[in-house]
């Protein structure tokens, strides 16, 4: 086992033992607080298939993630007042229909999104993308019949077979257990023939056209998986707090998850763990020591880009084995 | 529809548009000449209104605020390049873009630190109050036209200086090929921090200008931002050409939009849903037109980069 294989062990196992011994401490706050590591890890998760092993900076994931968090808002929303959805479906407050809706749209927005971006490269390739979500956060904002900018309310967390979502441990299982499954998902993909191809294709496009791979087909499939993936954490996050929120697909989240990728390590399998982990205590920790955080958490930022390039699975586990 | 709405709003989309060329021509000389990706240009926008509305408060002189502004935006333009960006240039994009996001949390917490959390407001300088009489009846705020002015004087500015002066041979010459022209003895370090210097004046004196239009606050610079890079993106990165086309292009299409799609909708669909329906599509419509424009033409419309 190496250190990287070794230090992923660690990461699953505390981000398991740490909420669920704060349960039986009765400490939920600190369980809501893994919950949103878990979820936001997952997201990152979804960004880092693009970005870290395909290269393509997206800075536009914030509409995926809030195109899941309105599927969530929307479904439970019909199904508290027994309403159909559009189209005459029944409305459902089950968590693994709305995950599976979530995952089409976003792969349904993701697929002419891809298409039109991946023509472009570098930073075209990143402004187009934000362009994206921005038409996709202003649509939102300024259509009336989902809370428009006020955003959407869940009064009643979706439910799940078996299990009771309002309780914040059974939450956090559901979370963790979707985020595993998502690594895993990331780690088959990762070492597969599709996985090296688009490894491949970030490090050499012309190569791997020589080869006789064309390179769109493979980003574009990268990409829409990848909002996929944000995409279901995006529906994990409204039942979460509750309120879908059209900041959920703002630059700024775009920007988050960037961070939080890299943060950890851009292209590690539990990089988007350990950025997630690190980021959601700081801004906790820095929280609750100062009202200017940001400015704290800026410097932070700004000294791992300078200083510390790798992220914290770099920084434990040494360079990436094909760099 | 009266031709007299259509003509004034058609200044409007004018004077949106020549502001957010004030943005786009730095943000695309630091990218065209250092291949730099800068979101924190917002920030020296927001640092130009609040230069401008503190000097202006305790000055009682907007013109005095007006240069205060001008010298914090390149002031601070000078020391982030000396301290931050300089550190950059070699990176990849992702580097870039993660740096300039973490300066734009820093400045903005560090200009709500100095000047609270409360917006600021900054009036209208008298010289300039008031409205003329156009032809065709229109009522224009004077201000507003002073505005347009400004930005076509500081277009034909840029243009004289980048294709006449000695400076503008060098910046063109490190556009193309920054070892050369390092090697024939141009001190390109003091180069680069000039130009990042003066596009952060450009949007500083910006932020001034429409700080007076409307309240100063913090992460006002971000939707321009925003803009601004639509703006380059539909130009062609690099290009102040397409930079300025691009922003007429963007604040006219933004400014029509919202005042024309609504009763256009209405007349097709009904007034109950075209209000919805309208005000979604006018938001979203620069970001179509971009989404278009880069469909079928990958790097704009003035690519500087062949």
């Amino acid at each position: 086992m190496n250190r990287e294989t070794a230090f992923n062990l660690v990461l699953a196992a505390v981000l398991l033992a740490a909420p669920v011994i704060a349960f039986a401490a009765n400490e939920p706050f600190y369980v809501a607080l893994a919950t949103r590591i878990a979820i936001l890890a997952l997201a990152a998760a979804g960004l880092n298939l693009a970005l870290g092993f395909g290269g393509l900076v997206s800075f536009g994931h914030a509409a995926f993630f809030g195109i899941g968090g309105y599927v969530a808002g929307i479904f439970a929303s019909h199904a508290m007042y027994s309403e159909p959805l559009p189209f005459g479906l029944p409305a459902t407050d089950q968590m693994p229909v709305i995950w599976l809706v979530a995952a089409l749209l976003c792969a349904l927005a993701a697929l002419p999104i891809g298409a039109i971006s991946l023509r472009t490269t570098g930073v075209y390739f990143i402004m187009i993308t934000l362009a994206f979500a921005q038409m996709i956060y202003y649509f939102a904002i300024s259509w009336p019949a989902y809370g428009g900018e006020d955003g959407l309310s869940i009064p009643v967390r979706n439910s799940f077979v078996g299990l009771n979502t309002a309780n914040a441990l059974h939450f956090f299982l559901i979370c963790y257990a979707v985020l595993m499954a998502a690594l895993a998902l990331t780690w088959r993909i990762r070492d597969s023939r599709f996985g090296m191809a688009l490894q491949a294709a970030r490090q050499n496009e012309v190569r791997l056209a020589a080869v006789g791979i064309r390179p769109f087909r493979i980003r574009l499939t990268a990409f829409v998986l990848s909002a996929v993936l944000t995409g279901l954490a995006g529906a994990l996050f409204a039942d979460l707090n509750r309120f879908a929120s059209p900041s959920m697909m703002s630059w700024h989240m775009s920007g988050e998850l960037i961070v939080l990728v890299i943060l950890g390590g851009t292209g590690r399998l539990f990089g988007p763990v350990a950025g997630a982990i690190l980021y959601v205590l700081l801004e906790y920790a820095l929280g609750g020591m100062t009202e200017r955080w940001q400015l704290f958490l800026g410097l932070i930022l700004l000294g791992v880009v300078l200083f510390a390039r790798g992220g914290v699975v770099g920084l434990v586990a040494g360079k990436a084995r094909y760099d | 529809m009266q031709t007299a709405l259509v003509i004034e709003q058609l200044l409007n989309g004018l004077q949106f548009g020549v502001m957010l060329f004030l943005m786009a021509a730095g943000l695309t000389l630091i990218f065209g000449v250092m291949g730099l990706i800068n979101l924190a240009h917002g920030s020296f926008y927001m640092i130009g209104a609040f230069a401008c509305a503190a000097v202006a408060a305790a000055t009682g002189s907007f013109w005095l605020g007006l240069a205060a502004s001008l010298a914090a935006a390149a002031a601070l333009g000078a020391i982030v390049e000396v301290t931050v960006i300089r550190r950059l240039y070699d990176r990849d994009h992702l580097d870039q873009v993660l740096a300039t996001f973490a300066l734009i949390l820093i400045l903005s917490e560090a200009t709500r630190w100095l000047f609270g959390d409360f917006p600021l407001y900054l009036n209208i300088p008298a010289q300039l109050s008031g409205a003329i009489v156009l032809p065709a009846g229109v009522h224009y705020p004077v201000y507003r036209l002073a505005i347009i002015l400004v930005g076509l004087l500081v277009g034909l500015g840029l243009y004289l200086l980048i294709a006449k002066t000695r400076l503008g041979m060098r910046i063109r010459a490190g556009e193309s090929d920054r070892e050369m022209i390092g090697a024939l003895g141009v001190d390109i370090r003091s180069l680069y921090t000039l130009v990042f210097a003066l596009g952060a004046a450009l949007a500083g004196l910006a932020g001034a200008m429409v700080g007076a239009l409307q309240s100063v606050q913090v992460g006002m610079g971000e939707p321009v931002l925003i803009l601004a890079f639509v703006v380059i993106v539909i130009g062609g990165i690099g290009s102040i050409k397409g930079a300025f086309v691009g922003a007429l292009l963007v604040g006219v299409t933004d400014t029509m939009g919202r005042v024309l799609l609504p009763p256009l909708l209405a007349a097709v669909i009904g007034p109950a849903q075209a209000s919805g329906i309208g005000a979604a599509l006018a938001s979203m419509s620069i970001y179509i037109v971009m989404a278009l424009i880069l469909a079928f033409r990958p790097r704009g419309l003035f690519s500087a980069q062949g």
